[in-house]
C-alpha cells in the first residue's frame, strides 16, 4: 500500500473512533470543523480550482440555512428532505448573482462578492419579505430524523456531518479528475489561453459558482438542523473570511490541504482557549509566518497529472 | 473563400484601432500580415479568433459569421490561434498541454492521430512529453504552443509572431515546420515582425499600417515592392 493510502485509512479510522473518547464539547468542536470543512471544500471549487476570488460564500451558506429554517418552521417539512432543496435555492441564487459578475477578475470580483454577502446579511436583518425573522432570526427548527431515529446529541450529529463530509470528499475527488475539473484548472492557469483552446470559460466559471453554492446550501441545511436557531449574525463577512482563509491557508486546490486547513483554523483556537485574549494574536502571527514561508498553503496542490490512458502512447522508437 | 474579413472595425474602449479592414484567405494558402508595432496585426488575429470583439463589420469562415460567436465556439469550427508569447500552461506537462488543445475534440482516435502528428512534426516534444511546460526553452514552448493549436484539428491556424524572442536557427526550423503543416492541408495566417522570413514563406501578404491595409499583393510582389523594402525589409 502506498503511504498516502495508509494515511487516509488511519485518518478515517481515527475520525470514526474519535467520539468514543471525546466529551460532547470536543465532539461539537469536531462537528464545527466538519461543517467548515464541507463549506471550505465547496468554496475550493470556486477559489481553488477555478481561481475566482470569491469572498462571499457565507451568502450561499445563508441561503441554504434560511431555506431550511423557513420551510421547516412554516410548513413542517422534515429537515433532511430539505437538504437538496436548500442546495438548489443557494445554487439558483448563485446563478442569478454570479451571471452578471462572472467576467470580473481578481480583486474586482472579490469586492463584488463581499458586497453580495453584506446585502444578504442586511436583507436578513431587515426581515425581508417578512419571512426571515429579522435580527432575532428563526428558532424552533426541528431535529432531523434518519430512519426513524432522531439526531439530537453532538455524537449523533458527528456521524451525520462526517458522512456528509466524506461523501463530499469522494465526489470532489472525482470532480477534480473530470473534464470539468480539468477545464477549471486550465481557466485558473490562464483563462485567455483556455478560451483560445476552445474552453467555454464563462460557462465553466458559472457552473463552478453554482456547484460551490449548491454545496454550501446543503451545508447550511445541516447547520440549521444542528443549531435549531438561525440568525443573521452567523453569516457575517467574517464567516466568508474564515472559509476563504481555510482554503488559502490549507492549500487552495488541494482537498487534503483544505481539510487540514479546517482543522487548524477552526480547531486550534479551541485548543488554545486557555490563552484567552492572546490566542487570536498567536493565530494571526501564525498566519503571517505561514504566508511568508508557504505562500501556496500548507499543502499546495501537486502539479496535475491527468489520467490520459485513453490516449495510448505511440510505440517506442519513433522520434525518441 | 475559406476566410473573409469585411469592413472590420475594432475599438478598445473609445479608441478605434482597426478602421474597416478587408482581407480574405483561400483554402491551402499561407497569408501573412505585416506591419509595425501597434499597426493592429495581433488585434486582427484576436478578433478573428473571438478573443477580442469587433464593433462592426464581419468575419466569415466558410460563410459562417465568426463575429457572432464566442472564442471557444470558433475553435470548435476549426479556427485555432497560437497566441503571441506562447502562453503554454507552465505548470502542466507537455502531454497535458497538448491534450488541452484537443478539448473541443471528442473522438479519441482522432486525438491520438493528431498527437502522433504533432510528435512527428516536433520530435523534441515527444522526448519532453512528461516534462512541465515551464521547464522548456522558449523555442520548445513555441513548438508546444503550435502543437497545442494543431491538436484542435484546425482547418485554419492563426500564428501570432512565432519568431518572437527565438534564436535565428530555431526560427528557421519553426518556419520550415509551418510550411510542412501547410502542406498537410492546414491554411495558415501568419502575423510577423520578421517581414523577410514571413514573405519567403507566404503565398500572399497584407501590409497593415495604423489599422488600415495599405498594400496587398503576392509575397513575391511585396518582396520586390520598393516601399515594402524600405519600410520593412531594411532598405536594400
Amino acid at each position: 500500500m502506498k503511504p498516502a493510502t495508509v494515511l487516509n485509512i488511519v485518518v478515517v479510522a481515527v475520525l470514526l473512533m474519535a467520539p468514543y473518547w471525546l466529551n460532547p464539547y470536543w465532539v461539537d468542536v469536531l462537528n464545527s470543523i466538519g461543517l467548515y470543512a464541507v463549506l471550505a471544500l465547496s468554496l475550493n471549487i470556486i477559489l481553488g480550482y477555478a481561481g475566482l476570488f470569491h469572498m462571499g460564500h457565507a451568502a450561499f451558506f445563508a441561503m441554504g440555512t434560511y431555506t431550511t429554517a423557513i420551510l421547516n418552521t412554516q410548513f413542517g417539512i422534515p429537515v433532511l428532505w430539505l437538504l437538496p432543496l436548500s442546495g438548489l435555492a443557494a445554487g439558483a441564487f448563485a446563478m442569478i448573482v454570479a451571471r452578471p459578475i462572472i467576467h470580473l477578475r481578481g480583486d474586482y470580483l472579490l469586492i463584488v462578492t463581499i458586497g453580495i454577502v453584506e446585502i444578504v446579511r442586511i436583507a436578513l436583518v431587515n426581515n425581508v419579505f417578512g419571512i426571515t425573522g429579522g435580527a432575532n432570526g428563526i428558532f424552533g427548527i426541528s431535529r432531523p430524523h434518519l430512519f426513524g431515529h432522531v439526531i439530537r446529541t453532538p455524537h449523533e450529529f458527528y456521524y451525520l456531518i462526517f458522512a456528509f463530509a466524506a461523501a463530499t470528499v469522494l465526489l470532489f475527488v472525482r470532480l477534480e479528475n473530470s473534464r470539468f475539473g480539468r477545464a477549471l484548472n486550465y481557466i485558473r492557469e490562464d483563462d485567455t489561453a483556455a478560451e483560445g483552446s476552445g474552453i467555454d470559460t464563462a460557462h465553466y466559471k458559472l457552473v463552478a459558482f453554482v456547484l460551490g453554492a449548491f454545496w454550501a446550501g446543503m451545508a447550511g441545511n445541516i447547520f440549521a438542523a444542528k443549531m435549531t436557531i438561525v440568525s443573521p449574525e452567523s453569516f457575517t463577512f467574517w464567516e466568508s473570511v474564515v472559509m476563504f482563509t481555510i482554503v488559502i491557508l490549507g492549500g487552495s486546490g488541494n482537498i487534503r490541504g483544505v481539510l487540514l486547513g479546517a482543522f487548524l483554523i477552526i480547531g486550534l483556537p479551541e485548543v488554545f482557549r486557555e490563552f484567552a485574549g492572546a490566542r487570536m494574536l498567536f493565530f494571526g502571527a501564525a498566519m503571517v509566518v505561514m504566508m511568508i514561508f508557504r505562500p501556496k498553503g500548507i499543502l499546495p496542490p501537486r502539479a496535475r497529472t491527468y489520467c490520459l490512458d485513453f490516449l495510448p502512447e505511440t510505440p517506442k522508437g519513433i522520434g525518441r | 473563400m475559406l476566410l473573409r474579413v469585411e469592413n472590420l472595425t475594432v475599438k478598445y474602449g473609445n479608441v478605434e484601432v482597426l478602421h474597416g479592414l478587408n482581407l480574405h484567405v483561400a483554402k491551402g494558402e499561407i497569408v501573412t500580415i505585416l506591419g509595425a508595432n501597434g499597426a493592429g496585426k495581433s488585434t486582427t488575429l484576436m478578433t478573428i479568433s473571438g478573443l477580442v470583439r469587433s464593433s462592426s463589420g464581419g468575419i466569415f469562415f466558410h460563410d459562417r459569421p465568426l463575429h457572432q460567436l464566442e472564442a471557444h465556439g470558433i475553435v470548435g469550427l476549426g479556427v485555432a490561434q497560437v497566441p503571441e508569447g506562447r502562453r503554454v500552461f507552465t505548470t502542466l506537462s507537455v502531454r497535458e498541454n497538448l491534450h488541452l488543445g484537443a478539448f473541443t475534440q471528442t473522438d479519441p482516435a482522432l486525438i491520438r492521430r493528431n498527437l502522433d502528428w504533432v510528435y512527428e512534426m516536433f520530435p523534441i516534444l515527444r522526448t519532453r512529453r512528461s516534462q512541465l511546460a515551464g521547464t522548456l526553452s522558449g523555442g520548445e514552448q513555441q513548438m508546444l504552443a503550435i502543437g497545442r493549436g494543431l491538436m484542435a484539428n484546425p482547418k485554419i491556424l492563426l500564428l501570432d509572431e512565432p519568431s518572437l524572442g527565438l534564436a535565428p536557427i530555431l526560427v528557421k526550423s519553426i518556419f520550415s515546420t509551418i510550411r510542412e503543416i501547410n502542406k498537410s492541408g492546414v491554411t495558415i495566417v501568419l502575423v510577423e515582425q520578421n517581414a523577410r522570413l514571413a514573405l519567403k514563406l507566404a503565398d500572399r501578404g497584407y501590409v497593415l499600417e495604423t489599422g488600415r491595409i495599405v498594400l496587398e499583393d503576392t509575397a513575391k510582389g511585396l518582396l520586390a515592392d520598393p516601399e515594402v523594402r524600405t519600410a520593412y525589409l531594411g532598405g536594400v
